[in-house]
């Protein structure tokens, strides 16, 4: 009788292709060579994307993930391998992103004895995992992947590892997939209360200035329907959090802004004029709220929310309802009665005018010489398809994209929200176009954060994936710059940086590319930018000391937020 | 601040006992006691931790305990929400064994569970004001160790883990 059994590191590719998996990042090492030997028979059934550094590969993943809402699958090697992976996976867990992980490990044997690349990958990534789990026996390997995505993708979505010893990718056995759908001691979905709901419905039919503010939780739902079907029948004016935007069209009539240190104006300040706030998907992250003393206190509170820790975790809630809030929403559509607010949502238009008036027009129409981050936004708005990705890294010109980029849809935002962390964009632009070669991606990144994973143009040569990268070079840490400036006596400590020529490096990749540094040719630069089929890099050169505004200062109030 | 004990059932997974403490250290709460053995069910452990913080904190703390995807449910009480006990061994030297120590083993309804050659080993059972009442009057006959467990606790409320299964 011919033996059925295969090995380990087999069962491993084999548990990926039956869970969907499309592509994995990953970078390969001694502690995970099976994996990759295995790799080999299988290139047919998916696809291995081989990035420049191990957190290139989770980064990927990442964009993959968000704009997918599939669970991104990355693999590196034990030891450093592994360890590169940890920025990626802190990332993704405060961010809520689907992720399996997986890593090489040394053979059992050898746990435990400092052997060559040996670390605690299980123990160093406890903390930032929804969950994690080391396998040492070939039987053990495809139910624990069962379980990593039933639990990377389910509830609140998040990062878990699987470190697979060496022995166990070797080892012969069989191969007999059962996807997990129920663990015991797990309940991702809380039932939806009916009274949860009553309670709700009564503060928000009573309320004369309800206002809703929207998260990230939305879009993981899928609720975007339900949110608008809710906004369409309450007349509520409603703000986006970083990560909720895109949720609700911009065009949509009770769209009133965004939230935040560098949010919109009326949507911060009016957050302590309101009588009911009604919060969806989103966990009142200090960047929103700013001081939580001064936070909405004269506000009762409704809650929706899949995660039963983030109630009451930072704001009081008179009404919380747990659940999915696809379900919540609807259930709440159905029990409010119709209303319009319009006086209401006038002041926030009021406020959006001051705003324009102060702030946005010298953003996007400058009469100054320097070129401002706010125009190129402008102009990619001019040429860009309503469905594209915009994917930023962290600063300035994350702050001033993400305020001025005019979102349609969902799924078309991808940032770092929660940790903010530089060099995340362009990998994760690369992940975003692997989802789909005919979207649009741009990755917007500053002139520090690209040099954070700038290896990562080989691996978008190598892929062909046609991103559009838009570096916006102040020459500066900017958003460092900005602090300084603001609340350090502008003492420049270390934020001037001393930049390569970042053109010749596109180029050295094979990207075709552009530097403007003269209003007069922007335009014709992203429009080429925009014909142009593949990779594309255009620099351009803005305005060194800008700052954004408006801006919340940390430990201000929201009530304090400032327009210039 | 307030006393309070944290009651988790669990599922036996290697590294569980690490991710509950991590919620503690990250927060930088000192964890004043803990044990860990199997319930009534098998394969379900249960661990018993007791520390000293606020009600909002204490909340939270659960909330994320509850979170972990191997915590079955974790539930927090005050001290008189529970029914605990601790144990303590206290290691005397054979030569301190007089009628005075008899009557403080007595006194106290502690007992010798062990008597070597050298030393005898006594033991008592109550709660931590009692065990260190007595660790306070043992130190005349010259204690060469003591040890006291966390506490293991039952709740009152009649709520049991099985509507969590
Ligand atoms: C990995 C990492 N290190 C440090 C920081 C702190 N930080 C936040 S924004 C910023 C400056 C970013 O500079 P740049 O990429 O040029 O963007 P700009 O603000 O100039 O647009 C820094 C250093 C961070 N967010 N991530
Ligand atoms: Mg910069």
């Amino acid at each position: 009788m011919k033996d059925s059994r295969i090995r380990g590191a087999d069962i491993v590719i084999r548990s990926l292709i039956a869970e969907n998996a499309k592509y994995i990042f990953g970078y390969p090492g001694g502690a995970i060579m099976p994996v990759y030997d295995a790799l080999y028979d299988y290139e047919d059934q998916i696809q291995h994307i081989l990035t420049r550094h191990e957190q290139g590969a989770i980064h990927a993943a990442q964009g993959y993930a968000r704009v997918s809402g599939k669970v991104g699958v990355c693999m590196a090697t034990s030891g450093p391998g592994a360890t590169n992976l940890i920025t990626g996976i802190a990332d993704a867990l405060i961010d809520s992103t689907p992720l399996v992980c997986i890593t090489g490990q040394v053979a059992s044997y050898l746990l435990g004895t400092d052997a060559f690349q040996e670390t605690d990958v299980v123990g160093i990534s406890m903390p930032a995992t929804k969950w994690n789990i080391q396998v040492q026996r070939v039987e053990d390997i495809a139910p624990a992947i069962a379980k990593a995505f039933h639990i990377a993708r389910s509830g609140r979505p998040g990062p878990v590892l699987i470190d697979i010893t060496k022995n166990a990718q070797v080892a012969l056995g069989e191969f007999n997939y059962v996807p997990c759908l129920n663990i015991r001691s797990y309940k991702p979905y809380p039932k939806v209360s009916d009274s949860d709901i009553d309670l709700a419905a009564e503060l928000i039919d009573r309320a004369e200035r309800p206002y809703l503010l929207y998260g990230q939780g939305v879009i993981i739902g899928k609720a975007e329907k339900e949110l608008a079907a809710f906004l369409d029948k309450t007349g509520i004016p409603a703000a986006c959090t970083l990560l909720g935007t895109g949720a609700l069209s911009e065009e949509h009539p009770n769209y009133v802004g965004k939230l935040g240190m560098h949010g919109n104006y009326g949507p911060n300040l009016l957050t302590n004029k309101c009588d009911v706030l009604i919060a969806v998907g989103m966990r009142f992250d200090d960047r929103v709220t700013g001081d939580l003393t001064r936070y909405a206190k004269q506000a009762k509170v409704v809650h929706l929310e899949l995660d039963s820790a983030e109630i009451n975790k930072n704001v009081r809630c008179a009404a919380p309802v747990l659940g999915d809030c696809k379900i919540s929403l609807a259930k709440l559509t159905e029990k409010v009665k119709p209303a319009k607010h319009d006086a209401w949502t006038a002041k926030f238009r009021e406020l959006e005018a001051e705003e324009k008036r102060v702030v946005v027009g010298n953003d996007l129409l400058p009469t100054k010489d320097g070129l401002t981050m706010g125009e190129v936004i402008r102009h990619i708005n001019e040429f860009k398809a309503d469905d594209a990705i915009l994917v930023t890294d962290v600063g300035q010109h994350q702050m001033v994209a993400w305020r001025y980029f005019e979102y349609k849809t969902t799924r078309t935002q991808v940032t770092s929200g929660g940790l903010g962390t530089m060099g995340f964009a362009l990998p994760a632009a690369l992940g975003a176009q692997l989802h789909d070669y005919n979207r649009q991606v741009i990755c917007v990144v500053g002139d520090g954060g690209i040099q954070m994973t700038v290896q990562e143009f080989g691996t978008i040569m190598q892929t062909k994936a046609p991103v559009k990268v838009v570096l916006l070079n102040n020459n500066f840490l900017g958003m460092v710059r900005q602090w300084q400036q603001l609340f350090f006596d502008k003492r420049y400590s270390f934020t001037e940086l001393e930049n390569p020529d970042f053109q010749k490096i596109a180029e050295a990749y094979r990207f075709k590319s552009q530097k403007v540094e003269k209003r007069g040719d922007l335009r014709e630069a992203v429009a080429e930018m925009f014909i142009h089929d593949g990779p594309y890099f255009l620099e351009v050169v803005v305005e060194k000391e800008d700052n954004v505004f408006p801006m919340i200062a940390s430990g201000s109030s929201v009530e304090e937020v400032r327009l210039s | 601040m307030k006393r309070y004990t944290i009651s988790v059932f669990t599922e036996n997974f290697i590294g569980i006992l690490s991710r509950i403490t991590l919620i503690f250290t990250r927060r930088g709460i000192n964890i004043d006691g803990f044990t860990a053995s199997e319930s009534r069910e098998e394969g379900i452990y249960r661990i018993t931790i007791e520390v000293t913080t606020s009600e909002e904190q204490i909340i939270q703390l659960a909330k994320q305990i509850d979170k972990i995807v191997d915590v079955i449910k974790a539930f927090y009480y005050l001290d008189d929400e529970m029914v605990f006990q601790e144990i303590a061994l206290y290691k005397i030297p054979i030569s301190s064994l007089d009628p005075g120590l008899e009557k403080v083993i007595r006194q106290h309804s502690a007992r010798i569970i062990s008597a070597e050659k050298e030393f005898v080993v006594i033991e008592l059972t109550g709660h931590k004001e009692d065990t260190q009442q007595l660790l306070e009057v043992l130190k005349e006959f010259n204690v060469l160790e003591f040890v006291r467990s966390g506490r293991v606790a039952v709740a009152k409320p009649m709520e049991t883990i099985d509507k969590y299964l």
